[in-house]
């Protein structure tokens, strides 16, 4: 069997389903790679190698019985370290929960369990999904596959770094304000946020409540769509999940087709400021799109350009709230000497347990919040969100879905942002309106820019439930650019460590 | 003059009176962890009311419509559309470091409760207005330990125990109530007693305030005769009995208006309440005012309660508890006077169930305003808390009535059950308590009193029936009190020819 | 539009219980007055009549049915704790009343 670390999930449930070979095999293949390659890109914080042999164990054992098995059993995942996996340790990047052992599942995990998917392990993000590069965990940074001097984009840069270094088919990631979609892009594979409450937050620590939303990362768009599907579906434990049907998007993805299709190009999303090479691959994919018979025109989303400001005040203050609970007292780090009373604990414990970043935007969050600010910066941004939502609602009357360049630029340098918190954040401006709409996008690879031959992304937006309709779109895309380059761009990698 | 009538004759007292009740549901309100009173510590928490990361909350229907129907009652309006909020603070004690609360968009707002208040006047009435009524999740339990006191200065360090974190709690808050001058300790004693028949009435909490699942606030200020500026208002918490209600009302108003004799101004502060002394002492002062961040949870959908459904749980309402009480006085011929005191017991039901089950208004009465208010009283509980049912009172009234049991006999069976031996036929049973009224038996003693007393004997014989009191008093005392008198009276003079 | 100073800074610190040094006030004052000024941005937007958006999926009623359900074992909940005594958290002694 040739190098199993190569082939998509759907490859792999082929073999894995034809008996040619089994999922401890497929495991082993996979944390073999990991475990040879993993010290140079850092993706994973925990490498569950006893945990994912004995469920490799457990689908061989029911194929083996005849008993009815999902289709993705026995194929690999990497898991963001953001979700709770009962008996392995969840650190969200940061040294505040560092050994903490959840004792429970997520949903998200139940699901993946009950569908045979094997975890292999947690992987790195920024501390407490605050960043666009993966350089705010507390532990260490990710690096991109692609070039190993360069970020892999953030806050699911683990999850995205691991599925594009080939270390496992599928990751789970999340994404708040664009922390799958951004990272997917700059390394070069697909990354779905699904619509909010489309899949269940319980047992995803919060960062921000009415933003996160988990998805799935694959290498092409249909192994991304069976993933979101075993993910998504309501859960009477999260009372912000919808209770309606999947929308259909593996039917979607293998659609393969666009005709008739009304597409809308975000004007604010692009011009000055952005990276040449992301424009000049944008405009391709336009090209492309209207030469498979889609129609496309330009779109304005008038108040998209106050996103940067909305989401900056509605994520931390959400997130200043939500990791309040981080005390000291009845998990995670604890800071006493044995003399300090309760309050000091609470202090010392968060200033000494939260980076830089964390704290940053826990004091935004607490200014945007006291009163006398209410007012004026969150209140006021929500109802700024309403409007962007609004926009956002107007143009699907007129197109079916939406499309901008995923990220401004390509990856950037290790080092390059970290000491200024707003260049970091503009690296979010195309993906937020989405996010604080709740409407479901994704990013797809469209290419490497000309300038530094790195990945660049496509993101596609979908009504509210529509998720399918970005899929088709996905698929659509991707299959016309494999045609071109006789491959996925994943392929033209550059081969990590010398043996690929 | 005492200070509190110096204090009355100067200002006038503004009320507040905030009022937390748990409810009674099975789980708590965002989980399903049990809320069975007296578990084992930790046994009843899960990542939801544990705060764990990760975790998320799912509103308990039933702890919604407690609040509606609470609000119901009080005559509040019933928002349209309401919203839990976050209370942002930090402390040992809360799993999450806020508490989800509701903010600016209450369930229920703007009712009103009745009270009636007995004063040397006659009867006053009095309208409290009700401010809002709202829902909130419970704190979990800390003790502390390693200080002299088990109180939390001085203490070396903290048990948290979190069972009772995430309990649903209804939070009523009045109105400032003016124009109640010297009887403010009464209108706030009344008001807290109305409430609590009036919760028990919907089956909502079991409103015991020495458990807790009834926990009283009272505000309270001053401004001088005449002025039209009301005063700075001082909270006092702790206050864990209706006795305490009224007790800490009228020593904030003798403290309050002695500092503002002296030219003093009032601290607005949090003061606790002093069961020993009756008084109100200062709580930690906070040098800055808490800022607690309001915002709406992200984690919970909007309640909008249907029209319909709302309408439907009005018309399902229980008849208020002044207004049953007044028909029932009616019933029972109660006197008003009669039927209030038996309310401020907590007697109402209790009485009704008791004569529910055969027994007399009159007696039903007698038993637990009289006899067993004064076990209560000495026990320092509630009627409510004794361990004797309507059920076992009118077994021993029948008992009483059918003459198997004197009145005598009655109270140490009362005193035996209160004790835990059984209930009242097991206890008859065991202390072989039964009125001796079997002639058979009284005879020998009756023998035996007629040869001690050969005198009274003689002149019974003669006619002189006026001495038969020695005979039988003789008797009584052989038997130790459980002889039927009026039978002994009648076999004694049968024996000595009359 | 927004000047915050390092006294603001401390405060917010305090609220949030961050026990920030002296040191770093001034650095966190420059970083959060930058970011300050770009948020404060949504106030150039006239929302006259627009409701917050606070929830996005417009979902409402959403309750469970008031039934228990299996806690969570003790043990597996005080593994977690920092400290812990009699079956509780051990938590250090607290100065504020409640």
């Amino acid at each position: 069997m040739s190098d199993l670390t190569k082939l998509s999930a759907v490859e792999l449930s082929s073999e894995l389903n034809k008996g040619s070979v089994s999922a401890v095999e497929v495991t082993k293949a996979h944390l073999d790679r990991i475990d040879s390659l993993d010290k140079s890109v850092q993706s994973f914080l925990h490498v569950d190698k006893t945990g994912a042999i004995k469920q490799a164990e457990e689908v061989d054992k029911n194929r083996k019985e005849n008993k009815k098995v999902s289709s993705l059993a026995g194929v690999p995942l990497a898991l963001k370290d953001v979700l709770t996996q009962q008996g392995v340790p969840t650190t969200c990047g940061s040294k505040i929960l560092e050994g903490w052992i959840p004792p429970y599942d997520s949903t998200v995990v139940k699901r993946l369990k009950s569908a045979g998917i094997v975890i292999l392990g947690k992987t790195n993000m920024d501390e407490f999904a605050m960043g666009s590069s993966t350089e705010n965990s507390a532990y260490f940074p990710t690096k991109n596959p692609w070039d190993l001097t360069k970020i892999p984009g953030g806050s699911s840069g683990g999850s995205s770094a691991a599925v594009s270094a080939f270390f496992a088919p599928l990751a789970i990631g999340t994404d708040t304000g664009g922390s799958i979609r951004q990272p997917a892009a700059v390394t070069g594979i697909v990354g779905a946020k699904p619509s909010y409450g489309g899949v269940s937050r319980f047992g995803l620590v919060a960062f921000a409540s009415s933003l996160d939303q988990a998805g799935p990362f694959a290498r092409t768009v249909l192994d991304c769509a069976m993933l979101h599907e075993v993910m998504a579906g309501h859960d009477p434990l999260d009372s912000t999940s919808i209770n309606q049907p999947v929308p259909d998007v593996v039917s979607a993805a293998k659609l393969q087709d666009v005709k008739g299709m009304k597409i809308g190009i975000i004007k604010e999303l692009g011009g000055d400021g952005w990276q040449t090479g992301v424009l000049n691959r944008f405009n391709e994919s336009v090209e492309l799109l209207k030469s498979m018979g889609a129609q496309v025109k330009e779109i304005s989303i008038p108040h998209s350009l106050y996103a940067l400001a909305t989401y900056y005040l509605i994520a931390p203050s959400e997130a200043s709230s939500n990791l309040a609970r981080f005390d000291g007292m009845r998990y995670g780090l604890r800071v006493d000497d044995g003399n300090l009373s309760a309050e000091e604990v609470m202090n010392k414990t968060r200033e000494k347990g939260f980076g830089k970043e964390v704290k940053r935007r826990i004091m935004i969050g607490t200014y945007a919040l006291s009163s006398g600010y209410y007012d004026a910066y969150y209140a006021q941004a929500q109802k700024v969100r309403a409007l962007i939502a609004q926009d956002l609602t107007n143009a699907f009357k007129e197109v079916d879905v939406l499309i901008s360049p995923t990220s401004p630029t390509t990856a950037w340098g290790l080092g390059e942002r970290v000491n200024n918190p707003m260049a970091m954040y503009l690296a979010d401006l195309a993906t937020l309106p989405p996010s604080l709409a709740g409407i479901p996008a994704m990013s797809v690879p469209i290419g490497l820019a000309d300038e530094d031959k790195l990945p660049v992304g496509l993101q596609i937006v979908a009504p509210f439930m529509n998720d399918d309709r970005m899929y088709r779109v996905g698929g659509a895309i991707e299959a016309s650019l494999k045609t071109k380059w006789n491959g996925l761009l994943i392929d033209q990698a550059p081969a990590l460590g010398g043996a690929k | 003059m005492s200070t509190y009538d110096e204090a009355i004759k100067k200002y006038d007292p503004v009320l507040g009176l905030e009022t937390h009740v748990e409810l009674s549901t099975n789980s708590k309100m965002f989980c399903g962890c049990s809320t069975e009173f007296g578990a084992e510590p930790n046994t009843q928490t899960c990542p939801t009311c544990l705060g764990l990361p990760g975790s998320l909350p799912v509103a308990n229907a039933i702890g919604i419509e407690s609040t509606i129907r609470i609000g119901l009652a009080l005559n509040c309006s019933i928002a349209a559309y309401s919203r839990f909020a976050r209370k942002n603070y930090f402390y040992p004690d809360m799993p999450k470091d806020f508490q989800t609360s509701q903010y600016d968009e209450p369930l229920c707002s703007n009712g009103f409760l009745d009270v009636l208040v007995d004063t040397e006047d006659g009867t006053k009435p009095f309208r409290v207005e009700i401010e809002r009524v709202h829902l909130e999740e419970d704190t979990g339990k800390l003790t502390h330990a390693g200080g002299a006191t088990g109180r939390i200065h001085g203490a070396d360090y903290s048990l948290v125990d979190y069972n009772r974190a995430g309990i649903p709690l209804v939070e009523i808050v009045t109105k400032p109530v003016p124009d109640t001058g010297e009887y403010a300790p009464l209108v706030a004693k009344a008001y807290v007693t109305e409430l609590r028949d009036l919760l028990r009435g919907l089956n909502v909490s079991d409103v015991r305030m020495e458990e807790g699942s009834l926990r009283c606030d009272v505000n309270l200020s001053l401004t001088p005769k005449g002025s039209k500026t009301w005063g700075t208002r001082t909270e006092t918490k702790n206050v864990n009995s209706l006795r305490s209600v009224e007790r800490a009302i009228r020593s904030e108003i003798e403290r309050q208006s002695l500092e503002l004799d002296k030219g003093n101004k009032i601290k607005q502060e949090t003061r606790h309440f002093q069961e020993d002394t009756g008084t109100t002492r200062s709580g930690r002062s906070k040098e800055v005012a808490e800022e607690y961040r309001y915002f709406p949870e992200p984690d919970l959908v909007p309640i909008a309660p249907d029209k319909a459904w709302i309408e439907k749980l009005k018309k399902d309402l229980p008849e208020q508890p002044s207004i049953r009480r007044t028909r029932l006085a009616k019933e029972w011929n109660f006197t008003d006077l009669e039927m209030r005191d038996v309310a401020t017991l907590g007697g109402v039901d209790l009485i009704a169930d008791t004569i529910a089950q055969g027994t007399s208004p009159a007696s039903a009465r007698k038993w637990w305003a009289g006899e067993l208010s004064g076990h209560a009283s000495k026990a320092g509980v509630e009627l409510i808390d004794l361990k004797i049912t309507p059920t076992d009172i009118a077994r021993i009234d029948a008992l009483v009535n059918d003459g198997k049991l004197t009145d005598k006999l009655a109270r140490q069976v009362i005193e035996a059950v209160l004790n835990g031996e059984g209930n009242p036929d097991e206890v008859i049973k065991k202390r072989n308590l039964s009125v001796v009224s079997d002639d058979s038996a009284l005879i020998p003693a009756i023998e035996a009193a007629i040869a001690a007393n050969p005198d009274a004997a003689a002149k019974i014989r003669e006619g002189k029936v006026q001495v038969v009191g020695v005979i039988v008093g003789a008797v009584m005392k052989t038997t130790g009190g459980s002889a039927d008198a009026a039978k002994v009276r009648e076999l004694v003079l049968k024996t000595l020819g009359q | 539009m927004s000047r915050i100073t390092r006294e603001e800074v401390a405060n917010l610190a305090r609220l949030a219980r961050l026990d920030l040094a002296e040191s770093e006030l001034d650095e966190y004052a420059q970083q959060l007055e930058i970011i300050l000024e770009s948020v404060a941005k949504v106030g150039e937007v006239s929302t006259k009549d627009v409701k917050p958006m606070s929830h996005a999926t417009g979902l409402v009623n959403i309750f469970r049915e008031d039934v228990t359900k299996e806690s969570l074992k003790r043990e597996e909940i005080l593994r977690s704790a920092p400290a812990s005594e009699d079956d509780r958290f051990r938590v250090p002694r607290i100065l504020d009343e409640e």
